[in-house]
C-alpha cells in the first residue's frame, strides 16, 4: 500500500505537485493521467525519491519512505522509464541482474532470476541474455527495460510512460504483458501516461492530474459516470465515453440467455469489441462463449446500447 | 586489398623505425647526398634508440600526469558539489594552453632547473586541455535515460559514476588522450632546448652544424611515432566506443 499524504513539491515557489493525498491499493495498477505539466511524473518520481518532497509524507505499507537513504528505497522499487534506458555497454542478462548485483545477491540466485525474467517476456535467455540493447528491437528493448525493473521483486513497480516510444501494434502487445505480468507477481503498479486509452485499458483507478493537483480519483468508471471537473470530462472526450464505458467491462458481464447465430465472441473481451462485431456483422446478437469455448448465451445490440447511455 | 592496405602501410613504417633505430648506419647511402662530404650523414652524438626511448619517456610520464589530473577535475566539476568550479577549472586549463611552450620553458627554467623537469611542466600543462574537454563533453552528453534508469535502479553516484559514465565515456576520454600525445610528441622536441634528453636534441645538432641529414632524422622519428601512435589509439578509441554500444 501507498500512501501519499498532502505532498507538495515547489521549484521556486512554484508548486508543481500541490497538496496531493492518495491511497493507492496493494497489487492493483493505479494510472496517472494529465497533460504535460501537470505534475504527474514529477508525483512518480517522489514515491522513490528521485524527486525530495518539499513537504508531506510517502508512506510505503506504513514505513516513511524518507526513513532509509535514497538508494537503497530505490533498489526496492522497481522503476521503469520511457526509452528504456538501458545501460548500452551491458548485456541484456547484466542489465536485468543490475538490482539484483546492487543488492549482493548470489551468482546463481541472480543467474537464476535473470533467465526466469527472460522466459516470463518471450525472449530465449540463451539467446538474448548475452546480446547488448542495441542488438534488440524497439518492443525488445522495452521488455528487458521492464524486467531490469522487476530483477529485484520489488512490491511496487513505477513506470513513467514507458510504452511511449513504441508503435500501437507493440504497445498492444507490451499492455498485454504487463496485465500478465501484474497478475502473476502481483505487483503494485503506478504508471504516468497521457495517453487516456491506455489508462482506461490498464487501470484499476485513475488518477486525474491538473496543474499539480488531484481532481479526480477513481475506478475508470467513476470518471466517465461522474467527472469530478469539466477538464476531466475535456481528457474523456464527449465523443468517446460511450465506448470508453463499454471498453472497462467485458462481454461476458453483459450475456444474457437465449440463442444467436455467427461467430462468437470470448467472454474475456470487452463489451466495446463486442459493440464492434455487432455493427460490423450487422447482427442484433452475438453468442458468447467462455475462455474455453463453452456456450454462455448471447450479447444483444439493445442491452449493450443500454450499458453505454449515460446513468440516471 | 583495400582492407588490409592500411595496416600494411602502418606495419612497414614501425618496421622501417625500428630497423632505423636498431641500424641507422646501413640508412648511411639514402642521407649521404643531403650533407657536406666530409660531415657525418648519421647522427653520431649518441644513441638514436635511446633518444628515442628518453622521448617516449617523457612524452609518457607528462601524459599520464595529465590524464590523471585532467579527468580527475573534470570528475569533479561534474558531480553536484563540484558544478560552482566549472567555469573556474574551464579558464585554468585554458590558460594552460595559451601559453606557448617556450614560454613555459623559460619560465620553468629558473623555478626548477635545466633539464627533464621544465620539459615534463610544459608538456602537462599542454596535455591537460583536450583531455579535460573531451572528458567534460562526455561526462555532461551522456544519454539522459540511461542515468534517469541508473539512479532509479539505486545505484549511488560512485556507483554511477564507475559503472556507468566512466564505461560509456571512455572511447571520448581516449580522443583526448590521443590528441594530447599528438601534441606532446612534437612539443617534447624543443625540451632539448633546456637540455632535456629529448629527439629535439638531433634537431638542434643538425642546424647548429648546418646538417640537412640530422635535421631530418629527427624530424622524421618524431613524425613516425606520432603517426603510428595515433593510429594506435584510435583503434583502441574505436574498440571501446563499439563496447561502450555506440555501433
Amino acid at each position: 500500500m501507498i500512501e501519499i499524504d498532502a505532498i507538495t513539491k515547489q521549484y521556486d515557489g512554484v508548486a508543481v505537485v500541490d497538496n496531493v493525498s492518495m491511497v493507492i491499493e496493494p497489487r492493483t495498477i493505479t494510472v496517472v493521467v494529465g497533460t504535460s505539466g501537470s505534475g504527474k511524473t514529477t508525483l512518480l518520481r517522489m514515491i522513490n525519491r528521485l524527486v525530495e518532497a518539499s513537504s508531506g509524507a510517502i508512506r510505503l505499507d506504513g514505513e516513511d519512505n524518507r526513513s532509509i537513504a535514497g538508494y537503497e528505497l530505490r533498489r526496492r522499487i522497481g522503476y521503469a522509464i520511457q526509452g528504456h534506458g538501458l545501460f548500452p555497454h551491458r548485456t541484456v542478462a547484466q542489465n536485468i541482474a543490475t538490482v539484483p548485483s546492487l543488492l549482493g545477491w548470489e551468482r546463481r540466485r541472480i543467474d537464476l532470476k535473470v533467465a526466469e525474467l527472460l522466459t516470463l517476456f518471450q525472449l530465449e535467455p540463451e539467446v538474448y541474455g548475452p546480446r547488448y540493447p542495441h542488438e534488440l528491437s524497439g518492443g525488445q528493448q522495452q521488455r528487458v527495460g521492464v524486467a531490469r525493473a522487476l530483477a529485484a521483486e520489488p512490491n511496487v513497480l513505477l513506470m513513467d510512460e514507458p510504452f511511449g516510444a513504441l508503435d500501437p501494434i507493440i504497445r498492444a502487445k507490451a499492455q498485454e504483458d504487463l496485465l500478465a505480468i501484474q497478475k502473476h507477481f502481483g505487483t503494485t503498479i503506478v504508471l504516468v501516461t497521457h495517453d487516456m486509452n491506455e489508462a482506461f485499458h490498464l487501470a484499476n483507478k485513475i488518477a486525474v492530474m491538473d496543474q499539480g493537483k488531484v481532481v479526480q480519483y477513481g475506478p475508470p468508471a467513476e470518471l466517465v459516470q461522474m467527472p469530478a471537473t469539466s477538464f476531466v470530462e475535456t481528457l474523456i472526450g464527449d465523443a468517446e465515453r460511450p465506448f470508453r464505458l463499454l471498453s472497462i467491462s467485458t462481454a461476458g458481464t453483459a450475456a444474457e440467455p437465449g440463442e444467436a447465430s455467427g461467430e462468437p465472441i470470448r467472454e474475456d473481451r470487452t463489451q466495446q469489441e463486442a459493440l464492434a462485431d455487432l455493427l460490423w456483422s450487422g447482427r442484433r446478437a452475438l453468442p458468447v462463449v467462455s475462455v474455453t469455448g463453452t456456450p454462455m448465451g448471447r450479447v444483444t445490440l439493445d442491452a449493450l446500447l443500454k450499458r453505454a447511455a449515460r446513468p440516471l | 586489398m583495400k582492407v588490409w592496405l592500411p595496416t600494411a602501410l602502418r606495419a612497414l613504417l614501425l618496421l622501417l623505425l625500428i630497423a632505423f633505430l636498431l641500424f641507422p648506419e646501413s640508412f648511411e647511402p639514402l642521407f649521404r647526398s643531403l650533407v657536406q662530404p666530409n660531415a657525418p650523414a648519421i647522427y653520431n652524438q649518441g644513441s638514436l634508440l635511446s633518444l628515442t626511448l628518453l622521448h617516449l619517456k617523457t612524452v609518457f610520464f607528462a601524459t599520464l600526469m595529465a590524464t590523471i589530473i585532467a579527468v580527475l577535475l573534470a570528475i569533479l566539476v561534474t558531480r553536484p558539489f563540484g558544478s560552482e568550479f566549472l567555469p573556474l577549472s574551464r579558464s585554468l586549463v585554458n590558460i594552460g594552453q595559451t601559453f606557448p611552450p617556450v614560454a613555459v620553458l623559460a619560465l620553468a627554467v629558473p623555478a626548477v632547473g635545466f633539464g627533464e623537469k621544465p620539459t615534463l611542466i610544459a608538456l602537462f600543462l599542454y596535455g591537460l586541455l583536450p583531455i579535460f574537454e573531451n572528458t567534460l563533453t562526455a561526462l555532461t552528453n551522456l544519454p539522459q535515460s540511461v542515468i534517469e534508469a541508473a539512479r532509479g535502479a539505486g545505484m549511488t553516484g560512485f556507483q554511477r559514476l564507475m559503472q556507468i559514465e566512466l564505461p560509456l565515456s571512455l572511447a571520448i576520454i581516449v580522443g583526448g588522450i590521443r590528441l594530447s600525445v599528438v601534441i606532446s610528441l612534437s612539443t617534447a622536441t624543443i625540451g632539448s632546448t633546456v637540455a632535456a634528453k629529448t629527439l629535439g636534441e638531433v634537431i638542434i645538432a643538425g642546424l647548429q652544424s648546418n646538417n640537412l641529414a640530422f635535421i631530418l632524422q629527427g624530424g622524421l622519428i618524431v613524425g613516425a611515432l606520432a603517426v603510428l601512435i595515433y593510429d594506435g589509439l584510435s583503434a583502441v578509441e574505436g574498440l571501446l566506443a563499439r563496447r561502450a554500444g555506440a555501433r
